[in-house]
């Protein structure tokens, strides 16, 4: 067990340096964005005495290496700075939103993982039966069309008719109950989404352990297909399925802007939309961090499970 | 004999895909197994014994299916019965014991919940009661630490233990009949003997009747009382196990007893600079130290075999030999002169001057490329051969091997039998015109015949050429037929080195000596004489 903690922490501290990495590569990203910070707030009929002015308040005069460490030792103490268009603390706004974006997160992971799951484990058990080739053929489809696409196909019989908002109103006061019935249509656009990957790594993963040796001697114990697939060849394919589903988990957090945009949905890839297209510089750099940080720290969870699954791994000799 | 009749076969086709064509892979077999009784299935490999052996639990293989003929055990039409009647006789009133226990064994279950699985699901006995039941089992098969030894997982315990524990697991619904599929080969002679005998014993002791597929006569001979021989799915002939042997009845049983007549004149023992020398190495991995202060020589027109069992560091050795394994002690020394430890650091003449032939010819050829590259590619290399001159070589090396060229030089691997993909990793290693070959188990994957074949052609090409070959193997006939030295390795320690001759004769060493008497003999008394030679647990 001790070689399992040994593990997790050398792990977070190479978590710690990637991100480390990922804000120099932000940093330096949005230093290299044209334009001018001061007279993009100001506008164009500015006089140079305001825009120095401006420029000296918020320390665009520094040089870089300054302002990144500034910027640095702020998110390390939890502070992402102020937003340029909103005048209000970046944490704050970055906070709602986080928790908006992780339950849609969590409500299409919650929908999608099992199905796929099982839709999978039927596929592998059932492979090239009608089954597996329709189960195949629905998912590829749902992933061959683009997001905003299959949204609004979902817009237009779920939410026309009338059934389910085609819009997410969400503030705090939002009850839980509600929340599940108005975010429905994004989070099943997410799970028509993932699922496909999950789905088909899942079918591929087991699959490619039924030619082994131990499979046929299941099989020649004379236990049922099912058992042979759960019991012997399942626990040796969680590996890989637990790094796809890890994947597509971050995918969930991180990629899913254009769904937002289409249903207004409250969630971090609105923000960001908006702060790109506001120039509030800062606020995508916090929600760059973010993506980045959820990324890391999903695939140490997933590298964690893979290792705790493997006896070889767990029991030395 | 009186016996009742447990399995009569009678008249099975079994056929294979192959794209979309099915070509037979057994043809027309009858078979007949009395309760209690062993019958050896030998032949050699594509004779059909496996596809055999699963068709007496009414099994095929994926892309296999069986396409005549009746299985009739003990009054069940396997053929004709339910899916769900087949798969409750399997693994309770038949079970099966695969070639390669490691690779058969779950690697994410304990050995205890893999053999509580049967008799469990078959509701033969509670798992407590299976559980108490394995350590009994367990110490019948002559495990270390019967209670213990089954909460451990497969990559916990030694290729032979796992045999072992395998054919404790096929007994756990005490069947009636177990099917051995090669249920040895892949050990080392001094670990056979104890599985073989362990195997032996628990057959005799519940009275089970036994189908043991090998392609090993002298094996066959110790553990059957009838021998049936298959050819290309055909049957060959049959008769019990002293008559067979004492008596073939058809040519091809006779070529098969007597594969292993080729053997070469022993060379005087060299003299002047050794090709290569190993001098005081001390080599291994980690902290841990594989090969222990060992030293050796290797003359030009000289065999030197390296023997041992699995683990006693006669890989390693070559590792260290062609620079792969850097040594911690001790030099290499090539025509006298040092060669640098690693081969980042030799030049390429020195790294031409030694090259190897693996044991898995399909693994060691890329199977992207044609003979022409394969070939060519060190030619070119190491000779700066090109056009017209490179082309010339390739097709005399591969005369040399005895490949026809224009039929061959533009074939893939997956285009060649196992034996002709060999030729090519010989033609391979040739081609960079070495003073010293290396082979690595070079024959072990290969049936008998062929490596007859391989043998001379080596031989052959050593007079012809020159070379010296190290010849790494666990395989004694092997080095009774090609060596003229022996070095003989136990856990990364020379024990004992010399001439063939000297060391088959009088071995000093007890190790030398175990190693040698573990060579299965073609007596069928040889196992009983040997086990009670030793101290008879038999």
């Amino acid at each position: 067990m001790t070689d399992i903690w040994r593990m997790i922490a050398r792990r977070l501290l190479l978590g710690l340096l990637t991100l480390f990495v990922i804000s120099l590569v932000i940093f330096g990203a949005t230093e290299l964005l044209p334009g001018d910070l001061a007279r993009e707030l100001l506008g164009q009929s500015a006089t140079e005495e305001t825009l120095a002015a401006l420029r000296e308040q918020l320390g665009l005069n520094d040089p870089a290496p300054v302002r990144y460490w500034n910027w640095l030792t702020g998110v390390l103490q939890g502070d992402f700075g102020v937003s340029m268009a909103t005048q209000k603390p970046i944490s704050e706004l970055v906070g709602a939103r986080l928790g908006n974006t992780l339950f849609l997160a969590l409500y299409a992971a919650a929908l999608s993982v099992p199905l796929s799951l099982l839709l999978g484990v039927l596929a592998a058990l059932w492979r090239n039966s009608i089954f597996d080739r329709a189960s195949n053929a629905m998912a590829l489809t749902s992933i061959s069309f683009p997001e905003f696409f299959v949204a609004y196909i979902l817009v237009l019989f779920l939410a026309q008719t009338g059934i389910f908002p085609s819009m997410v109103r969400i503030t705090a006061a939002t009850t839980f109950g509600d929340r599940i019935y108005m975010a429905f249509l994004p989070a099943l656009t997410l799970t028509l989404v993932v699922t496909a990957h999950m789905m088909r790594m899942t079918r591929a993963a087991i699959i490619n352990l039924l030619a082994s040796p131990y499979i046929e001697m299941a099989r020649l114990k004379g236990m049922s297909p099912l058992r042979v697939v759960l019991r012997h060849a399942v626990p040796n394919a969680l590996a890989p399925i637990i790094n796809v589903v890890a994947l597509n988990l971050a995918y969930l957090i991180t990629g899913v802007v254009v769904v937002e945009v289409v249903f207004v949905y409250p969630g971090l890839g609105q923000l960001m939309v908006d702060a790109v297209t506001n120039r509030d510089i800062a606020v995508v750099q916090a929600i760059a961090l973010i993506f980045a940080a959820a990324y890391v720290l999903l695939n140490l969870i997933a590298d964690v499970l893979s290792t705790i699954t493997n006896p070889r791994l767990m029991h030395r000799r | 004999m009186d016996k009742q009749v447990l399995l009569t076969i009678k008249g099975l086709q079994i056929e294979g895909r192959s794209g979309d064509a099915w070509h037979k892979i057994v043809k027309g077999v009858d078979l007949t197994l009395h309760k209690g009784e062993v019958l050896g299935l030998i032949g050699e490999s594509g004779a059909g014994k496996s596809t055999l052996g699963l068709a007496a639990m009414g099994f095929a293989r994926d892309g296999c299916r069986i396409s005549g003929g009746t299985i009739d055990f003990d009054g069940i039409n396997l053929r004709t019965a339910p899916e769900a009647d087949r798969r409750a006789l399997r693994g309770k009133r038949i079970a099966y014991v695969a070639q390669s226990a490691a690779a058969s064994f779950n690697p994410a279950h304990k050995l205890i919940d893999q053999y509580c699985e049967g008799p469990v699901i078959h509701g033969v006995m509670s798992r407590e009661k299976a559980e108490a039941d394995a350590v009994e089992l367990y110490r019948r098969m002559r495990l270390p630490n019967p209670e213990e030894i089954g909460f451990r997982y497969p990559h916990q315990v030694s290729g032979g233990q796992l045999q072992r524990a395998m054919t404790a697991m096929a007994m756990a619904c005490r069947p009636d009949l177990i099917i051995f599929d090669e249920p040895t080969t892949a050990l080392d002679v001094t670990t056979q003997i104890e599985v073989l005998a362990a195997i032996r014993d628990i057959v005799r002791q519940f009275g089970t009747a036994a189908i043991y597929i090998t392609h090993d006569l002298a094996v066959v001979a110790q553990m059957a009382d009838r021998i049936k021989v298959l050819l290309r799915g055909d049957e060959v002939e049959e008769a019990d196990t002293r008559t067979m042997l004492a008596a073939p009845r058809e040519d091809y049983t006779r070529s098969l007893w007597a594969v292993r007549s080729f053997a070469r004149a022993e060379q005087a023992p060299a003299s002047g600079t050794p090709v290569v020398s190993v001098r005081n190495v001390t080599a291994g991995y980690g902290a841990v130290d594989i090969l222990k202060d060992i030293s050796f020589d290797i003359h030009a027109r000289r065999t030197v075999a390296v023997v041992g069992e699995s683990g006693s560091g006669k890989s390693t050795a070559a590792r260290v030999i062609t620079g792969l394994l850097p040594p911690r002690r001790g030099e290499i020394l090539m025509g006298g002169k040092p060669l640098p430890a690693s081969f980042k650091a030799r030049s390429r003449d020195e790294l031409r001057q030694c090259q190897m032939i693996y044991q898995m010819a399909d693994t060691a050829l890329n199977p992207k490329l044609r003979l022409r590259e394969l070939i060519g590619r060190p030619a070119e290399m190491y000779l700066g051969l090109k056009g017209r001159a490179l082309e010339d070589r390739i097709r005399e090396l591969l005369a040399l091997i005895e490949l026809e060229p224009d039929k061959y030089i533009d074939r893939l691997p997956s285009e060649l039998s196992g034996g002709q993909k060999q030729r090519i990793g010989i033609a391979r290693a040739l081609a960079a015109e070495p003073a010293l070959i290396i082979c690595d188990e070079v024959t072990s994957a290969l049936d008998q015949i062929v490596q007859e074949g391989i043998l001379k052609l080596l031989d052959r090409l050593q007079s012809e050429l020159n070379l010296a070959y190290m010849f790494i193997t666990h395989d004694l006939a092997t080095v009774k037929s090609i060596a003229d030295e022996v070095v003989v390795m136990q856990q990364g320690v020379v024990v004992e080195r010399g001439p063939k001759s000297d060391l088959f004769a009088n071995p000093r060493e007890d190790y030398t000596n175990l190693l040698l008497s573990s060579v299965p003999e073609m007596d069928p008394d040889w196992l009983t004489r040997l086990l009670a030679a030793r101290g008879g647990n038999a």
